[in-house]
């Protein structure tokens, strides 16, 4: 009798799981009606889902003559909805990255960040901007950023696996790697005019400016094709956060898996910040806010850490907006103003209960 | 046919041999004690045993050998208890028992998993604080939670890499009581790496000794613990003792003669 105490513990954790993720979804709605209000043209909240809902079905709304007057459908699926979008889609990808490296590498500090997946972007994003060097013509930044954060994540990958895939081969590749694209960086800052210098650090706090359709387009069919295979794994997150040695004895392909999930998170944001810049800071944060509510289960924390990403970085990019009236502060900037006062705030709270 | 077969395993790391032609057979309902001193091998065979490491030699689950079954068919019929670990930190108790569900489950956690955790929380007394956080226990009440997890991974052969290091006498015994217990009611197979040879004398069936990689001994405990089979694995003069039928014993001071005491 005495463990049904266990099983119900666990049934009233999962019950708060569910109800973080679906409040987490309905706070997004809420936050992206508002999102869409934002910006020169006068929209309510009300007014934004409704034009929301007649592009979506042209016949079937009928939209009151003041906004029909104000082109209100025409600015927010021109203008407004894409950079909406483009946030959550990036927030949940980049949250959901995080977790996954965090949880592999069994490494609370483990970010794009930390790995040098973000410099070797920096990096990339710095040869195409001062030197004029890059892969894909017309696409430079976006090509150089893509390209040399998978040419670091493949680095690591490849340094891992001469020396034996384990968790702390991958971080210490992963930090040398960070120093040395950030080396090449300053380097290239140090050599470079001072235009192109205040291009690439502008670059480098993260942005939504350019977000677009197609853009949104690419990454939301990247981070859709890569989460439903780590939710199907999630298991094996929680199996290798117990150590390779558990995890091997629980049955998971060690090698294997580590290399799929690092791969997947790698991509995930490689794609987000070639077109951001560096918003690192959200998948370092979110996964943890999301821990120290509901807990370590990876089913359920790569969808609500997504969320708490998504909702982080939308929330931000409101703040950035209208924080002070006529300037955009970078979102990356924004993000790490906004997140570590919540996440201490969790933090301290934890360690006093 | 025997649960687990080992055939002439040996394992290097590099160029440094760890094991050396190891063969044994292990039956269901019996605990099989592997004594030693510090890095004679016994992680090194646990690991192999399991395939956590790749060794030369075969080894054979209910006659197929392992080499050719999965990771997952190997976790259905092998359990196997790290020695301090494997734990991650924040999870609950009931998680981390949970876990050892993971070869059995796809995605979603069924009424029976839950009932094989509850069940092996249980077993292992450990129960009432199944909603605590594993990082918040003493290392006794951890160390019963790992075993508590190989016991709902359900797997009819279990590898325990010093199970009782951790506990006080009391626990000792009672962990290796269950161990016992288990393999004789359940008819599973237990192999335990163990300092304590009395221990290991008073509830494993039999024991195999293992000294630089090689197998010193294989037998019965009090066929094989001798005065001289002590010395011969430990270098230490002991006296041994007979305690209602099991052999008791008590090491005196290191050995003078380091000459190598042949073992018949």
């Amino acid at each position: 009798m005495i463990t049904d105490t266990g099983r119900q513990e666990y049934a009233r954790l999962t019950e708060k799981r569910a109800l973080f993720i679906t409040s987490l979804i309905l706070i997004l709605i809420a936050l992206a009606g508002v999102a869409v209000t934002l910006g020169s043209a006068d929209l309510s909240v009300a007014d934004s889902y409704l034009a929301v809902l007649a592009g979506l079905f042209p016949d079937a709304v009928d939209l009151p003559d003041r906004m029909i007057e104000s082109n209100a459908v025409g600015i927010v699926w021109g203008w407004r909805l894409h950079r909406v979008l483009f946030a959550i889609a990036a927030g949940f990808g980049l949250a959901i990255a995080g977790s996954v490296m965090q949880g592999v590498l069994r490494n609370p500090l483990a970010s794009p960040f930390t790995l040098g997946i973000a410099s070797a972007a920096s990096c990339g994003a710095s040869v195409a901007i001062i030197l004029g060097a890059g892969f894909l013509s017309g696409y430079l930044v976006v090509g150089n950023a893509f390209l040399f954060a998978m040419l670091a994540a493949g680095a690591i990958y490849g340094m891992a696996r001469l020396r034996g895939m384990g968790s702390e081969t991958m971080i210490l590749a992963g930090i040398a790697l960070m120093y040395l694209f950030s080396a090449v960086t300053s380097l290239l800052q140090y050599l470079g005019n001072s235009e192109k210098v205040q291009a690439v650090v502008f670059w480098m706090f993260g942005s939504l400016d350019k977000s677009s359709w197609p853009k949104l387009a690419i990454v939301t069919v990247v981070v859709a094709a890569a989460v439903p295979p780590l939710l199907w794994r999630a298991w094996d997150l929680n199996a290798l956060a117990e150590g390779d040695e558990t995890a091997k004895s629980l049955g998971v392909p060690v090698e294997r898996s580590m290399a799929g999930f690092m791969l997947a998170a790698s991509l995930v944001t490689a794609v987000i910040i070639c077109f951001t810049g560096t918003i690192g800071f959200i998948g370092l944060v979110a996964p943890h806010i999301t821990r120290m509510v509901i807990g370590t289960d990876h089913r359920t924390l790569l969808p609500a850490s997504g969320l708490v990403g998504a909702v982080l970085l939308l929330g931000a990019d409101c703040l950035a907006r209208t924080l002070i009236p006529g300037t955009i502060i970078p979102v990356g900037i924004m993000t790490a103003f906004l997140g570590i006062p919540f996440f201490l705030y969790l933090f301290m709270r934890r360690r006093d209960a | 046919m025997p649960l687990l077969c080992a055939r002439r395993v040996s394992f290097a790391y590099r160029d440094r041999q760890v094991l050396e032609d190891v063969s044994f057979v292990l039956d269901a309902g019996e605990v099989i004690g592997l004594v030693g001193p510090n890095g004679s091998g016994k992680t090194t065979l646990l690991r192999c045993l399991d395939r956590i490491l790749d060794p030369e030699g075969a080894v054979f689950l209910e006659g197929r050998e392992m080499c050719s079954m999965n990771r997952t068919e190997i976790a259905r019929a092998v359990a196997y208890v790290p020695q301090n670990g494997g734990v991650s930190g924040s999870a609950t108790v009931f998680e981390t028992v949970l876990m050892g569900r993971r070869p059995h489950l796809r995605w979603s956690v069924s009424e029976e998993d839950k009932q094989k955790v509850s069940e092996a929380l249980s077993l292992l007394g450990i129960g009432d604080f199944a909603s605590r956080r594993v990082d918040r226990l003493s290392g006794g009440e951890r160390q019963r939670v790992l075993i508590a997890r190989a016991i709902a991974q359900d797997a009819r052969i279990l590898l325990l890499d010093e199970p009782t290091s951790a506990l006080d006498v009391r626990n000792q015994i009672e962990v290796m009581d269950l161990l016992r217990r288990l393999a004789e009611e359940r008819r599973l197979a237990v192999v335990a790496a163990i300092h304590d040879l009395n221990l290991a004398a008073r509830y494993c069936h039999r024991l195999l000794i293992l000294k630089e990689g090689l197998v010193l001994g294989w037998g019965t405990p009090s066929s094989l613990l001798s005065g001289e089979m002590v010395r011969a694995a430990y270098s230490i003069e002991a006296s041994v003792k007979d305690e209602m039928g099991v052999p008791y014993v008590v090491p005196l001071r290191p050995s003078n003669n380091d000459d190598p005491v042949k073992i018949e």
